[in-house]
């Protein structure tokens, strides 16, 4: 289905009501840089459950989408590293949440191939390792390559740095990451801006995400982090 | 065993002997722990170029005033100096896969002497998930390790082949601890350098690994610049 031309700026309270239970959603962010924190604080809000979380991290216990874990809002975590926010640790190894570790440039290929609409890609990360167990391993020109296959979700939550009307971005900084990839790898698109402009005030050359891909946009609210990030 | 050295001084003495490896124009990743501290040591005349896998090119020391919208993959806010650029995950990934780092330094929990590495994860205890590690030591042309000789424990941590889980296979090309620098070539471990406070008797004691030994063996560089 098309995306209206001109997004409407949500709340985010709104704009996380796309969100139901047992859905996947994508969040950008590395540590706690390029996080969406204004969104992600309202999914918390929202207390939807049975949330398969696609995220490089889990962030941390209190801060950004670590306290959707905290939360118990998440069934699943599909992350690089889990490190930084002890829940996810202690209730995979509870079983009460399932994990899917994946290193981190197969994680952002997996999700490129998902958006770019490629069956797969072929890295060598991960041969000889565990990563490697359960995966078809294909041999190029003497090398071998595991096959990885592409990742979406339902909803991609994002955090750009600022927006037109039409829903192109620029981004700020370390902020950049995840976000402009995920972009193209969800069925419904929200991204949190520091400001919306009108259509024209920003340079083309400067957009990274064209509009074309994003549904509605949100601006960041009072948080302590979606304010120094 | 050789003498114990002070805990800050391994970690300055590795990541001074380290920063020598470098050319000028080497494209660089640095990890967490010991290996951050090299950026401290490269040589005036170097000019080398960091890259963070969470999306610096060109990235500068620590500012005074903290932006966070600037940060390095370890969380610590970095600078970008003039030149740098920033790009989105996959390139950054691409650029450490697509063989564009020359060099990553990484901290192991143990080496073998065919140069697989393994510091990632411990079986029993909670998994951290290997974040980018696995892409950096399968994609940079040169991947140099950062590690204290032997465990808290005192237990070898260079050896003959890993009994933790592998974070890759036959990838590691320069180990340095406080006591010795190694080099693994074609599946050959080969001790290059030893510190001025031990002897080769000494290196055998605390490595399983079988290795061979440079000739002329030489005293590790960059001691001579410790202070007394």
């Amino acid at each position: 289905m098309a995306k209206k031309v001109i997004k409407p700026v949500l709340s985010a309270a709104e704009a996380v009501k796309c969100i139901k239970p047992g859905m996947s959603v994508i969040i950008g962010g590395f540590n706690y840089g390029g996080i969406p924190y204004t969104l992600v604080d309202a999914l918390v809000e929202s207390g939807v459950g049975e949330l398969t979380l696609i995220a490089n991290d889990s962030a941390y216990e209190d801060v950004g989408h670590g306290k959707l874990v905290a939360n118990g809002q998440v069934k699943k975590v599909v992350a690089s590293h889990v490190g930084l926010n002890k829940k996810t640790g202690q209730f995979y190894m509870e079983g009460k949440l399932e994990l899917e570790l994946c290193p981190q440039g197969t994680f952002v290929e997996r999700i490129r191939a998902g958006g770019f609409g490629l069956g797969g890609i072929l890295t060598p990360t991960g041969v000889g390792t565990v990563v490697e167990e359960g995966k078809q391993v294909l041999e190029i020109d003497g090398k071998k390559y595991l096959l990885e296959l592409p990742l979406r979700a339902n909803v991609a939550l994002i955090r750009a740095y600022q927006a037109d009307r039409m829903g192109n971005l620029t981004y700020f900084g370390t902020n950049r990451n995840f976000n402009p990839i995920m972009a193209t790898a969800a069925d419904y698109v929200v991204a949190e801006v520091d400001s919306v402009l009108e259509v024209g005030e920003l340079d083309p050359n400067e957009i990274v995400t064209p509009g074309i891909l994003i549904d509605a946009l949100v601006v960041k609210g009072d948080n302590y982090y979606a304010n120094r990030t | 065993m050789p003498i114990e050295l002070n805990e800050e001084m391994v970690r300055q003495r590795i990541a001074r002997r380290i920063a020598r490896e470098f050319h000028d124009g080497d494209v660089v990743n640095l990890g967490i722990g010991i290996p951050t501290l090299v950026s401290d040591y490269i040589p005036e005349d170097v000019r080398v170029i960091f890259q963070t896998e969470n999306g610096a090119v060109g990235a500068g020391p620590a500012p005074d005033k903290p932006d966070l919208r600037f940060i390095g993959a370890g969380g610590r806010p970095l600078t970008i100096l003039p030149g740098g650029c920033f790009v989105a995950s996959d390139l950054s990934f691409g650029l450490i896969r697509g063989g564009h780092v020359d060099a990553t330094v990484l901290g192991a929990l143990q080496v073998s002497q065919e140069g697989d590495l393994a510091n990632w994860m411990v079986p029993g205890k909670i998994v951290p998930g290997m974040g980018g590690a696995m892409d950096l030591v399968v994609g940079a042309r040169r991947v140099i390790i950062a590690t204290t000789h032997t465990t808290k424990k005192g237990e070898a941590k260079i050896l003959r082949k890993c009994t933790l889980p592998l974070t890759a296979k036959g990838v590691v090309k320069l180990i340095v601890t406080e006591y010795a620098v190694f080099s693994i070539e074609k599946g050959q471990l080969k001790l290059l350098e030893i510190a001025p406070e031990t002897t080769l008797d000494e290196i055998r004691a605390i490595t399983e690994a079988d290795f061979t030994v440079a000739d002329p063996l030489i005293t590790m560089q960059g001691t001579e610049e410790e202070k007394a």
